[in-house]
């Protein structure tokens, strides 16, 4: 098991702290979003906004319009649960904020679910202009961070607090632009977050059974990579996509979506959360609700069973 | 000190300007056919004062760097703002008239992407101080020497986030931060007093670690004095608590809940026209 996608976080801010503009914000998290080492270094472009989240998006837009990259840090679900914060101090504003959401889904493990973001994507997606980055694996996270110092207009990185597999490699990371990690024609496993990993070695098993799996990593999953969700649906037989979130309103919808309007037609399954999480290890909650390799690599041979 | 002549026609000057402000205010909300004539007369005084008196702007150059920061975060009174805007050559008065309208820049609540000299879209009451605070921290870490300051509605400190912000700006000692309490005393639909009472409203930000300057809001002396003031606060934050009448200068508007957020129809229009010009 690789490092958990915040601990990577916690090294690239600090590589591109380096930029006088990089200001980090956090409330009462600076450990969990191991943003403790950049507070270290940078003591005066880092402001602890104490339990106060509402007031830190707002914080990090009055400082992104007088031209500072802000990068608001805190639990998932505490910054997406502040979505009027977000949707007008923010996005509305086109604010060059970067909100930075760790501890997303049932990879959470033992705090239950009242620290589990599990519907931060399906709300911040419904904002027009915030691009939504969730890496796959440290390697990633870094290239992210990198590309989002750079990106122009509001941004939500979304990061695992377990450790998760290393599937990808730094170098071949472009914002909005689907990174395909294996090549099969019998489906495409559509993942995102620490269920990238999971669907490369759910591929390994597939291929098991003889079933060549096409695996995709959307990292962005806003805007969506269409073109390539397009060209899995017509030369793949179906599509599956996976997610630690719920299945209303995150990648499943989006990869629906896209099908959708763009007359787009391949059977299509979407596996993520359709209850709220609990308390546990994250490799249990994975496998009891359907997330680990082993579980998915099921569903998928079932739901490729239906099809014949 | 200036001399008291010199003082005696600024405050005179002011007051003619307020007036202006509060005609154009009216003849938008009536043209508009909606808006929130209510908050935007209490209001009429400290804008006045703070756009032909203090903030230092550009109008022909909106985003210049050096610029003093205005937020109105109490939104809804933008018309007040707009008609400030447009007397200090920001756009064209004959664009006061398009408020409200299909593709005008002059939207319902502010609009920064819309209107050039807007400093942050505002309307969902709450926000506006956590906003002012991060351009005043931004502020400080460059060591401009602009200044922002932020009007708020006494309804909407009602809200949390407000309390966040008052709590942050202190500890960081942001004493390039003026805000301005708008305490008309009327929320939309009753009196503040009776549906969450605020008071001891300047109690509150003093123990919160703002220097409060109160005031009567509608003395243009006091108002003068008052932003001066808090210019000079160093080390803390400094909150104007302006007591003000809501409908100001329209004599049925005031403190009348049913003026919040409605346009007065023809016939009321005139009335209230009139009745600011001084021709009864």
């Amino acid at each position: 098991m690789g490092a958990a996608t915040r601990d990577a976080f916690g090294e690239a801010i600090l590589d591109v702290g380096a930029d006088e503009r990089v200001i980090v914000l956090t409330g009462d998290l600076r450990d969990s979003t191991r943003t403790e080492d950049f507070a270290e270094k940078h003591p005066d472009r880092f402001f602890d906004c104490g339990i106060a989240e509402s007031n830190m998006i707002g914080i990090a837009s009055g400082l992104a319009l007088s031209g500072k990259v802000p990068w608001a840090c805190s639990f998932s679900c505490f910054v997406s649960g502040r979505f009027e914060q977000v949707r007008l101090s923010v996005a509305y504003q086109e604010a060059n904020v970067r909100i930075v959401g760790t501890h997303v889904g049932i990879g959470v493990g033992e705090d239950g679910y009242s620290q589990m973001a599990l519907e931060d994507v399906a709300a911040l997606r419904a904002l027009p202009n915030i691009t939504i980055v969730q890496p796959a694996d440290a390697a990633e996270t870094k290239a992210a961070v990198g590309a989002l110092l750079e990106h122009e207009g509001p941004a939500f990185l979304r990061l695992t607090r377990q450790g998760v597999e290393d599937v990808t490699a730094e170098d071949g990371f472009e914002i909005g632009r689907i990174r395909q990690l294996r090549d099969g024609r019998d489906v495409a496993i559509l993942a995102t977050g620490a269920t990238v990993g999971e669907a490369q070695k759910a591929a390994g098993r597939l291929a098991e059974s003889a079933i060549e799996a096409r695996v995709l990593d959307v990292h962005t999953l806003k805007p969506l990579d269409e073109e390539a969700v397009l060209r899995a649906a017509g030369e793949c037989a179906a599509l599956v996509t996976v997610e630690d979130h719920s299945v209303n309103g995150g990648l499943g919808s989006a990869v629906a979506e896209a099908l959708a309007t763009n007359d787009g037609a391949a059977p299509l399954r979407i596996i993520g959360m359709t209850t709220f999480g609990e308390s546990g290890t994250p490799g249990e909650l994975y496998e009891k609700y359907g997330l680990a390799a082993e579980p998915l690599a099921q569903s998928i041979h079932q739901f490729l069973q239906t099809l014949d | 000190m200036a001399a008291m002549g010199e003082r005696d026609d600024l405050i005179q000057r002011l007051t003619g300007i307020a007036r202006e402000l509060r005609i154009a205010d009216i003849e938008m909300i009536s043209e508009a056919g909606s808006g929130h004539p209510g908050g935007t007369l209490s209001a009429a005084d400290m804008i006045a004062a703070l756009f032909f008196h203090r903030l230092n702007l550009r109008p022909e150059q909106p985003d210049w760097p050096e610029r003093d920061r205005f937020i109105l975060s109490k939104g809804h009174c933008i018309p007040i703002v707009y008609a400030a805007m447009a007397k200090r050559g920001f756009f064209d008065d004959g664009m006061l008239k398009t408020l409200r309208k299909l593709g005008s820049p002059l939207q319902g609540h502010p609009d920064r992407n819309r209107l050039p000299g807007i400093e942050a879209s505002t309307g969902s009451l709450g926000q506006g101080l956590s906003v002012a605070v991060g351009m005043a921290l931004a502020g400080k870490l460059d060591g401009a020497s602009w200044r922002v300051f932020c009007m708020l509605g006494d309804g909407e400190v009602q809200a949390g986030q407000v309390w966040e912000a008052a709590m942050f700006a202190p500890r960081h000692g942001l004493d390039n931060l003026t805000a301005i309490l708008d305490h008309n005393q009327v929320q939309q639909t009753g009196k503040v007093a009776d549906i969450l009472d605020i008071a001891p409203i300047a109690d509150k930000w003093r123990a919160f670690g703002w220097r409060v300057v109160d005031i009567d809001g509608h003395d243009m002396g006091q108002i003068v004095d008052a932003i001066d003031e808090a210019d000079g606060v160093t080390g803390q934050p400094a909150m104007i608590v302006s007591r003000t009448t809501k409908g100001k200068g329209v004599s049925w508007m005031e403190l009348d809940p049913a003026w919040h957020g409605k346009a007065p129809d023809a016939e009321q229009t005139e009335r209230a026209l009139s009745e600011l010009r001084g021709e009864r």
